[in-house]
């Protein structure tokens, strides 16, 4: 499922459009530990996360997960926006949590 | 010349969490238009990242030579921090010493030197307390 898809159907907000809303997602990952992230996320997944600072946007590009999906209406910093803005990473927002939004997108992908 | 190596330098400045993982990235995208194998790519990316962010986080900062050939990435990274006392201790799972500030950002779960040995093909640490440390990875390219 593309990622403007998955954007409509959790309705989650698209807090920074980036290149990749017409990507792929092939698989989910949850964490909030950035090493655990870069170890284990794998492209092309969703990652969820309530991290929201600009740290997030380098584990982003370095993992090339499809998006970042921040959940219990967790707001990205301003320099998270910022960065994920020039470096084209596509950053969504919702108010479930990781484990709700979780279920949605297991049953959607 | 047709084998000559690809050398790229990068300079890490202290406490700059903004601009943490910029040289990762840089590497990265080089190694994408050479054409490297994606999994070479991402266990360099991930080591790299991790030696990026401990330079950052525990050494104000410092330098990164890459040396790209076309059997291997070599990458070494140099800096004037205050050294690791115990580099065993360091290798472990879970242990770190980064204070609160940092494991705010998502960092300091004691993953960095594991991930990085984990990643890479070969990894040489030596340090030397108030002299600096330096992080030697190598990420061999299969032919």
């Amino acid at each position: 499922m593309l990622v403007k898809d998955i954007a409509e159907k959790l309705q989650a907000e698209i807090v920074n459009p980036g290149h990749h809303l017409n990507r792929e997602i092939k698989g989910c990952y949850i964490g909030d530990l950035l090493s655990w992230v870069m170890s284990n996320a794998q492209e092309d997944d969703i990652w969820i996360t309530i991290m929201s600072n600009v740290n997030v946007v380098a584990v982003a590009t370095l993992t090339d997960v499809a998006c970042v999906l921040l959940c219990e209406n967790v707001d990205p910093d301003d320099n998270c926006l910022k960065r994920a803005n020039e470096q084209g990473i596509s950053i969504l927002k919702t108010k479930l949590t990781a484990y709700e939004a979780a279920v949605k997108i297991g049953n959607l992908l | 010349m047709e084998n000559a190596n690809l050398k790229l330098h990068y300079n890490v400045d202290k406490k700059d969490f903004i601009n943490a993982g910029e040289a990762s990235s840089s590497v990265k995208k080089v190694l994408r238009k050479l054409g490297v194998n994606p999994e070479c790519i991402r266990n360099l990316a991930i080591a790299m990242y991790e030696a990026e962010i401990n330079m950052v986080i525990h050494a104000n900062g410092g330098t990164i030579d890459v040396d790209i050939s076309p059997e291997c990435i070599h990458v070494v990274l140099s800096d004037s921090g205050p050294g690791i006392p115990d580099i065993q201790r360091a290798m472990q799972e879970g242990y770190s010493t980064a204070g609160d500030n940092v494991r705010e950002l998502g960092f300091g779960a004691g993953m960095g030197l594991p991930n990085i040995k984990k990643y890479s093909d070969d990894l040489k640490i030596t340090s030397e307390i108030g002299v600096g440390t330096t992080v030697e990875i190598k990420v061999n390219i299969p032919s």
